[in-house]
């Protein structure tokens, strides 16, 4: 695919399911995926509940909002036009009517135009990375993206999914988890966050990027640029469109509350604390 | 007065074409809302409210208890507030404002409130007073030079109240002599909100004492005039990072091309834009009375007393929900009167009955949210005793409880003129 130096335009995938932080980073009260049984942990103040059919958690009547590491990946986006790296930035956003909302703060932050890939009923509630990842493949063929950024991980999922398989379905190279990224020519530099410390990687362009929380600060929506947001474009599209089939492959089984906690045990002297202990498997 | 039962038979009219079709649908099967409740919002206002909600959290909420110690606004949050499109609402993208509505400014106000209501009054004044009256009265050149700077980085204040007149405005002493193209002005004013970091003041003085309240005349005067003097600030129980200061005018040199309006209409200016103003304060009230509400109930929830939540006693569910049941009532005169303002339809009465409602309930909230927090609430370590002397304010600015009351009684007594 021929590219010029200047990147045309960059995309960024907002994930909006079901997050109920109120855009506020959060960074340990959503669902969690761990062999097919989801630990739900609960907020002081927002009570995720586990449905009766135990399928999942409530989301009916849930505000949602934008991920946070989204709302980083926009803000990086923005950045790069505001330096005239990037020409154009598109925010895409897949799911019901409701993203739209989703869809409009980024143009509020600063977003040239939104794609809405609507997926709604039992197609979205089994919307998994797969599939998502696919109809972002797809989208990026047909706008002919040159960067596509995306948060790290949705945090009602935690999944952390989306960005790799996007770039192997496009087989574009990748920098997950970035903590900083700089455009020099047509190669991305890109740090990551990694668990022995940062990792600094070269990739080439066309690539996909993930954003880490401390890639940036992403800036509020200001009430000029909320009414400037209402003349720019949201284009509708359905997967079908794309060639997309939005089936999953995968099942849940159960949705459990995490066990409740059980009380604890006192004892009088250490010999009692290592008896106990050693009863209990734990020594 | 025939304007509220001409809109009366309007609307009554209206609902009754409505109600026709309404029954020509039903047999047909269409389910449609004739008119939408008070709580519903466009999608532009929705997103601004949650945009200011969350900014007020996160650049404002850190602030508060120590500006309210200082008696200081903290000059990063004003220009926070100007970053942010807060203080030009209404004014038109093209002199660099944001360009939205009435209602707006109004959920704005609330929100604000809810985390701040000195810096909500800041915004208010800014928007419902300053911004109105240059909008609708300036002249070309008056708007080019004021409304960018307005939207942009420079505080307004509005200036009446003098220490002799309050209620009785019109009985202002300052003057305002004419020579040549200049007037010379000489008086002094009181209460003047926001006189700390204002750039620009509206002051109203007499032009023609000789034809009373007639000659009240509005002038546009910068802060750099030679002979304005801006006072040490009142040391008041609350709403105290508003800077609320004496003005005094030393031969204080206006040109006349500084006249919003015509010489002599003042007063009309000041009382059409104080029937808005009021939803204003409405709105401030409103949010101070929810923000003090949604502090207090969470610890209800938590507190545990004879075994249970302090929630679950009889007592505190009847009072809670009573506190509640007023403040849905004060929110929806408020929106009300909002959306008759916008709807270009009679709005003073509802207004002041806003005003008025808001304010008290914001006193009553208060107060019982420092009874349902027990100790803790009369302390300074929680913010519950700040929404306290905060809301007494509001049966007093703006045209006092009493004031309003006889406006209300005025136009009931006319309403039934018949």
């Amino acid at each position: 695919m021929h590219r010029s130096s200047e990147v045309k335009h960059v995309a960024s995938y907002l994930n909006t399911r079901g997050c109920e932080c109120f855009g506020q980073p959060c960074e340990s009260h959503c669902p969690v995926l761990t062999d097919r049984t989801i630990h739900v942990q609960l907020k002081t103040f927002i009570k995720i509940r586990v449905k009766p059919d135990r399928t999942g958690v409530v989301t009916d009547g849930v505000k949602h909002s934008m991920n946070p590491f989204c709302e980083i990946a926009v803000e990086e986006a923005i950045k790069l036009k505001e330096k005239k790296l990037v020409k154009e930035v598109v925010a895409v956003s897949c799911g019901p009517q409701q993203v739209q909302e989703t869809i409009r703060t980024a143009l509020a932050m600063g977003a040239d135009r939104g794609i809405h890939v609507e997926v709604s009923g039992k197609d979205y509630e089994t919307l998994g990375p797969l599939q998502v990842s696919k109809i972002f493949a797809a989208l990026a063929k047909k706008e002919q993206a040159d960067l596509i950024i995306l948060g790290k991980q949705a945090i009602d999922d935690d999944c952390n999914q989306t960005g790799q398989m996007t770039a192997a379905l496009l087989d574009w190279p990748q920098g997950t988890f970035a903590s900083e990224m700089t455009l020099e020519a047509d190669k991305l530099k890109v740090v990551r966050e990694v668990d022995g410390g940062l990792e600094t990687i070269k990739i080439k362009l066309p690539a996909v990027v993930t954003a880490d929380l401390r890639l940036n600060t992403p800036r509020y929506a200001t009430l000029p640029n909320i009414m400037k947001a209402k003349k720019k474009k949201i284009a509708n599209v359905k997967p079908a469109d794309l060639g997309v089939d939005v089936c999953s492959r995968l099942e849940v089984l159960k949705v459990d509350e995490p066990p409740q906690r059980q009380a604890g045990v006192k004892v009088e002297t250490v010999d009692d604390l290592v008896g106990k202990l050693k009863e209990a498997g734990r020594v | 007065m025939s304007d509220v039962c001409g809109s009366l038979s309007r609307s009554r009219a209206a609902v009754r074409r409505l109600c026709s079709r309404a029954a020509a649908e039903a047999h047909h099967d269409v389910i449609r809302p004739a008119f939408p409740p008070l709580q519903s919002f466009s999608e532009e206002e929705s997103m601004m409210r949650d945009a200011v909600k969350k900014f007020a959290q996160e650049r404002i909420a850190p602030f508060v208890s120590k500006m309210d110690e200082d008696s200081v606004m903290d000059a990063d949050v004003i220009s926070a507030l100007f970053e942010q499109g807060l203080m030009g609402i209404e004014i038109g993208a093209e002199y660099g404002g944001t360009g939205s509505s009435f209602f707006s400014s109004i959920l704005v106000i609330e929100e604000l409130a809810k985390v701040d209501p000195s810096v909500s009054v800041l915004c208010d004044i800014q928007n419902t007073l300053i911004n109105t009256l240059l909008m609708n009265l300036g002249t070309e050149e008056q708007k080019q030079l004021y409304l960018p700077r307005l939207a942009s980085d420079t505080v307004g204040s509005f200036c009446l109240s003098e220490s002799e007149s309050g209620s009785d405005a019109f009985s202002l002493k300052t003057k305002a002599e004419k020579h040549k193209d200049y007037y010379s002005i000489n008086g002094s004013k009181m209460w003047i909100s926001n006189a700390e970091h204002a750039g620009v003041f509206l002051v109203m003085a007499n032009a023609e004492p000789a034809a009373g309240y007639r000659g009240i005349t509005c002038f546009i005067v910068d802060r750099d005039t030679d002979g304005l003097h801006i006072g040490r600030k009142e040391n008041k129980l609350g709403l105290r990072a508003s800077s609320t200061c004496p003005l005094t005018f030393d031969s204080m040199k206006v040109h006349e091309k500084n006249i919003l309006g015509k010489v002599g209409h003042g007063y009309k200016y000041a009382i059409g834009m104080l029937n808005g103003g009021r939803i204003g304060i409405a709105a401030q009230m409103l949010g101070l009375a929810q923000g003090c509400f949604d502090h207090t109930v969470p610890y209800t929830r938590q507190r545990m007393q004879f075994g249970k939540r302090i929630f679950d006693f009889q007592g505190m569910q009847h009072q809670i929900a009573h506190v509640a049941t007023q403040l849905e009532a004060a929110r929806l005169l408020t929106y009300n009167a909002a959306r008759l303002k916008e709807a270009g339809r009679s709005f003073i009465k509802e207004a002041c009955m806003a005003k008025y409602f808001s304010a008290e309930v914001a006193a009553l909230t208060a107060s019982k949210c420092i009874e349902w927090m027990g100790g803790v609430g009369f302390t300074k370590d929680y913010p519950i005793e700040k929404y306290y002397r905060d809301c007494k304010i509001g049966t007093i600015y703006e045209g006092t409880t009493n004031i309003q009351l006889s406006t209300m009684a005025k136009m009931i007594d006319q309403e039934y003129d018949g």
